[in-house]
């Protein structure tokens, strides 16, 4: 097996990635990880005539976590942030995430941005950067851009990026002292692709109520959904085991998911209450740890 | 998106300099030659195998900068400056490491295809550290398939070198 042929480019500054995806767009393809367009090329379900490999960019593959915030720049790899005591601790949700996707083997490769860029329904982290209310902070070679996570993922494997553009860095609020979250999802087998999954955050009130609730899943529809109404039910409530049980019972009826190879939408509206749910009361547990 | 390139054969390949199992060379390379067809046809170290060819797999797993990955999700013009072990690196003159001993000893393959990704996968593992339950075993076994021996016997090799050899990942 082996990828058509393509011109390969590697260039060492952004400016020239830049350059180059103006000057090719549609023609080209962005190789960061490759752990999903490897694959693709792989299969010749993709033949770009070019492409750009940013692995020789510098000034790239760093992250930066300060009091605002963690920005994550576009090489940074999901085993780079999963290996870092800081960013577990400022946000165990994230850090939840990154030890869900697929193996070790390919998150020593892949890259936060990328998966990002793919924007795979299925996937971990667009789901988690809405959580978080995260921002992708986008650039061609004319224009710059900030992207809010909600409104960056279009369809399944379509996001907001044109093809001029490259997605230079995400932005990651800085989570408050009684903001909590949570991550979950169901596989068939551990790393696989989840059938659904779950990011859960909320700030609990000095009264002991969860507020600023975000539910949002992965694997239910062609991009990552936001349960408003679940959202809703729950805000201002002390998550007790009743709500747990009230929000379960709103999320398997209200939702309809899709249905593909991998389970029924029958299953997967089940399977999506038990995740929220779940997720939910890890908010709960936490509340008691952060004693409010 | 899918026009026929025109590439002149010539600037269609790129040297590499690599370093394989410890000795440098450099190779003349086409640039969509993946890393795996690379390390077995050019270089001619047939160990590293091909499963899938798609990264779910894992036979293909090789050591590149200190970290497991799957050399059928690399292209060789990546690897330009890079240090890269295969499975040809573990035995040291016909001797097995002790690894593959465990392997041989707890009956830990039976074809043998996706031998190579396992030891190359736990290797690196090691080297982060002791396997010390079976828990940790299984996880770092996770990214790689084998369709013959039910795992049973390389999670029964991997926790008979944590007693054996104090694994710290030196000489495994």
């Amino acid at each position: 097996m082996k990828p058509s042929r393509f011109i390969y480019h590697a260039p060492s500054e952004v400016e020239e990635v830049l350059e180059l995806l103006s000057e090719y767009g549609d023609e080209a393809k962005i190789l960061a990880g490759g752990q999903s367009l490897m694959p693709m090329l792989n299969f010749r379900l993709l033949a770009p005539a070019h492409l750009i490999d940013i692995n020789r960019v510098t000034g790239l593959d760093n992250y930066a976590l300060g009091d605002s915030g963690l920005s994550v720049s576009a090489l940074v790899r999901h085993r780079d942030l999963e290996l870092s005591p800081e960013t577990e601790l400022a946000y165990p949700i994230l850090h939840e995430g990154l030890t869900n996707i697929a193996h070790v083997q390919i998150r020593n490769r892949g890259t936060i941005c990328g998966s990002l860029a793919h924007a795979d329904s299925a996937a971990e982290l667009p789901s988690i950067l809405i959580a978080l209310d995260g921002r992708m902070n986008v650039r061609s070679k004319s224009s710059r851009r900030t992207v809010p996570a909600e409104d960056f993922f279009r369809f399944h494997l379509t996001s907001d990026l044109d093809s001029t553009e490259l997605l230079e860095s995400v932005d990651i609020p800085a989570m408050t002292r009684n903001s909590v979250g949570a991550f979950d999802e169901v596989t068939r087998r551990k790393g696989d692709f989840a059938l659904v999954g779950a990011a859960v955050v909320g700030t609990w009130s000095e009264q002991g109520t969860i507020e600023d609730c975000r539910i949002v899943c992965s694997g239910v529809a062609p991009t990552p959904l936001r349960l408003k109404e679940a959202e809703e039910f729950i805000s201002g409530t002390d998550l007790s085991d009743e709500v747990l049980i009230g929000v379960q019972q709103l999320v398997t009826e209200s939702l309809e998911p899709t249905e593909d190879v991998h389970t029924s939408a029958e299953y997967r509206k089940k399977v999506t209450g038990v995740v929220v749910r779940r997720g939910l009361a890890r908010l709960a547990g936490q509340r008691r740890v952060i004693n409010v | 998106m899918s026009e026929a390139v025109e590439l002149d054969p010539v600037e269609s390949k790129m040297w590499i300099t690599v370093t394989i199992n410890g000795s440098k060379d450099t190779y003349l390379v086409e640039q969509r030659l993946t890393l795996a067809d690379f390390i077995r046809k050019q270089v001619g170290l047939p160990g590293t195998h091909l499963g899938c060819e798609h990264g779910s797999c894992g036979a293909c797993t090789i050591i590149m900068g200190n970290r497991a990955v799957r050399s059928c999700l690399l292209l060789a013009v990546q690897a330009d400056g890079e240090s890269i072990e295969t499975v040809e690196s573990l035995a040291e003159n016909g001797v097995l490491s002790p690894l593959q001993e465990a392997f041989h000893a707890n009956h830990a393959l039976q074809c043998g295809y996706c031998t190579s990704g396992f030891l190359m996968s736990l290797v690196a593992r090691l080297r982060e550290g002791p396997i010390e339950s079976e828990a940790e075993a299984r996880e770092a076994l996770s990214g790689n398939i084998c369709r013959c021996t039910g795992y049973t016997g390389m999670v029964a090799a991997v926790m008979s070198l944590s007693s054996a050899n104090g694994q710290n990942g030196e000489g495994v």
